[in-house]
């Protein structure tokens, strides 16, 4: 372990069991110096518990993490020097102010005298919170909030930056802040753990990925390698006539590689006489398939749109390898 | 040990507490119904009672075991007077107490259990502190404020009661090496033990409601050591008050031992 000298984590079937729930399971993985690495997992998938177990605040029942070649489960006190934990939940005292929130954590982080106020200025000037930073949290928005909360989180200049689910519950702008400063971040030679459940999010911003399913690993690698499973693992919307919905049914499973279809409620179809059919397996590539088994067989479309896998989508298109 | 973190946990533990309603309050109202309410309502009766020459059979009994010197030093005083002086320096040094440990035992309830209830837990558990030092920071942040209103209150009483002696037998009583080794050896120790046995209250349960009522008992031995005096069982001896505080230390560091023992992040957060 550890012999590559910019390996920052390593862990080797990490395991945790809460009483009957194994909440991560025979975990093993590398991550590198300065990559983006996307941990990808339903609800309860066992994401928060691995962000904790490598940062020393939960044991593990088994198994073994590094985190900079030190053990957190011994040395969390040096490992947590260099990290940053975005939790889920802010986690912020609302009686505190924007600016006094920062500067307890710049202490409790020993940020030096000199430059902590410089730094909570930039920070608060970052993440567009300069003019509410005698405010109390108290009366902050849930955007405000993780946005204080993600300053805080880099309050110390970490190495590695633990994100868990930094996007949900935000709005569209909110989210584009948060992928420019994990890009920015990313550029500066971070190191950064982004938990989400959001396929997307992950393509988009992620070195490699890791998916996650009941404590388990799926998979894991760079986009490119979960590529071929990702296509597969995109679904296609296809708009037909209600009156042609059991055939189109038909028509659709047959076709090749579609690995299920199924008919999806969508009112505004709905009104318009039409219904949408959710093709699974397929991606934007099987588009001119779809189209021409349909022509073939004189079923009309109205509409034909590849969508965006669905963290559903990949572990489907992972447990069928 | 880091200090400067250990520091500014505890700052930041006393500064929020303080302005908390549910933790202000107590803070406040406890000394003033104590050190102002009881003495001055006391001190206007045995006033009056002085002055209208009755002795009151109550206050006879309650000053039959006067501590020795007593009777010499106040020679000439009637029994409402020296009922009054006695109730002032001894009958309410027991009562005085209470201010040290009520108050770390709230600003206790708040920063640990309130910290839970609060959902602010886990972001500290993420800072680079070891257990040692956040447990230390945590007791640090409650003792001092208890330590506080302690030596505030002692403030106060002396004012109150000097005022109230001096209005009942034209006698000034306070400080006295009794009160002072109350309010600087008792004290400080009665506060870390309010706080001590919060914290261990705080590991099992999860509302700053439930840490305070459970802190709060232990203010009920206190009340022993009342009653003990009053029903003439012992007085308050120099050397009595010096051992008192002694075996509070003694139990503070048993208290925070065991808390110490069950003091761990890793169980904190798996019980979130
Ligand atoms: N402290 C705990 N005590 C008991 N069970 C727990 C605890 N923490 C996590 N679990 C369980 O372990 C499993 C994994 O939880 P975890 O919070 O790690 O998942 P997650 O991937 O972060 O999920 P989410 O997307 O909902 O945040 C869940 O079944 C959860 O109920
Ligand atoms: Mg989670």
């Amino acid at each position: 372990m550890g012999a590559a000298s910019n390996t920052v984590i390593t862990t080797e079937r990490l395991t945790r069991v809460f009483g009957g729930t194994t909440a991560v399971n025979d975990l093993s993985l590398t991550i590198e110096a300065g990559e983006v690495f996307g941990f990808l997992g339903h609800n309860g998938a066992g994401k928060t518990t691995t962000v904790r177990m490598l940062n020393g605040v939960i044991a593990p029942t088994a198994g073994a993490a590094r985190v900079f070649g030190l053990n957190p489960a011994t040395d969390g006190h040096r490992v947590r020097a260099r990290t940053g934990v975005l939790t889920e939940t802010p986690a912020l005292d609302s009686r505190l102010t924007a600016f006094d929130t920062l500067r307890y954590f710049a202490e409790i982080y020993n940020v030096p005298k000199q430059v902590r106020k410089r730094r909570i200025d930039e920070l608060l000037d970052f993440f567009a919170l300069s003019n509410r930073a005698d405010s109390k949290v108290g009366g902050f928005s849930k955007g405000m909030r993780q946005r204080l909360a993600l300053a805080r989180t880099l309050i110390h200049d970490p190495d590695i930056i633990f994100l868990d689910e930094p996007t949900s519950g935000l709005d569209p702008v909110a989210i584009r802040d948060v992928h420019q400063m994990i890009e920015h971040l990313s550029h500066r030679g971070r190191t950064v753990f982004l938990c989400t459940h959001n396929l997307a999010e992950a393509e988009r911003l992620c070195d490699r990925i890791a998916v996650l399913a009941h404590g388990k690993l799926l998979a894991i690698g760079d986009i490119q390698l979960l590529g071929s499973h990702l296509n597969r693992s995109h679904t296609i919307s296809v708009e037909v006539d209600v009156n042609d919905l059991p055939r189109a049914l038909h028509l659709f499973a047959q076709t090749p590689p579609v690995a299920r279809a199924e008919a999806t409620t969508d009112r505004a179809s709905a009104r318009n006489g039409g219904v949408l059919i959710t093709l699974h397996g397929v991606g934007r590539r099987d588009v001119p398939k779809v189209m021409e088994a349909a022509m073939h067989n004189g079923l009309n479309l109205y509409r034909i749109q590849p969508e965006e896998p669905s963290l559903e989508d990949v572990y489907f298109a992972l447990q069928e390898l | 040990m880091n200090w400067e973190s250990v520091w500014a946990i505890a700052r930041k533990d006393v500064s929020v507490a303080l302005r908390t309603r549910a933790v202000v309050l107590p803070l406040v109202i406890v000394p003033l119904i104590l050190m102002v309410g009881i003495p001055v309502l006391v001190g206007l009766i045995s006033g009056m009672a002085a002055r209208m020459d009755v002795a009151s059979v109550n206050l006879d009994e309650l000053t039959r075991p006067l501590p020795s010197g007593f009777g010499a030093e106040y020679a000439g005083l009637s029994d409402p007077q020296v009922g009054y002086i006695y109730f002032v320096v001894y009958l309410f040094a027991p009562m005085y107490l209470i201010l040290p440990l009520m108050a770390s035992a709230v600003v206790a309830a708040d920063s640990f259990a309130g910290e839970k209830e609060r959902k602010t837990l886990e972001s500290l558990a993420y800072t680079p502190t070891t257990d040692r030092e956040l447990l230390f920071a945590k007791i640090l942040g409650a003792w001092i404020p208890g330590a506080m209103v302690g030596f505030g209150g002692f403030i106060v009483y002396s004012i109150v009661a000097n005022v109230m002696t001096y209005y009942v037998a034209e006698r000034i009583v306070l400080p006295n090496a009794l009160w002072l080794l109350l309010a600087f050896w008792v004290g400080p120790a009665a506060a870390a033990f309010g706080l001590g046995v919060t914290v261990i209250a705080s590991s099992r349960v999860n509302t700053f409601q439930e840490a305070y009522q459970i802190g709060s008992l232990v203010v009920l031995p206190l009340v022993l050591l009342v009653i003990g005096q009053a029903a003439g069982a012992f007085i308050l001896s120099i050397w009595l008050v010096v051992l008192l505080g002694l075996a509070l230390w003694v139990l503070d560091v048993v208290v925070f031992v065991l808390a110490a023992a069950s003091f761990r992040r890793t169980t904190l957060m798996a019980r979130l």
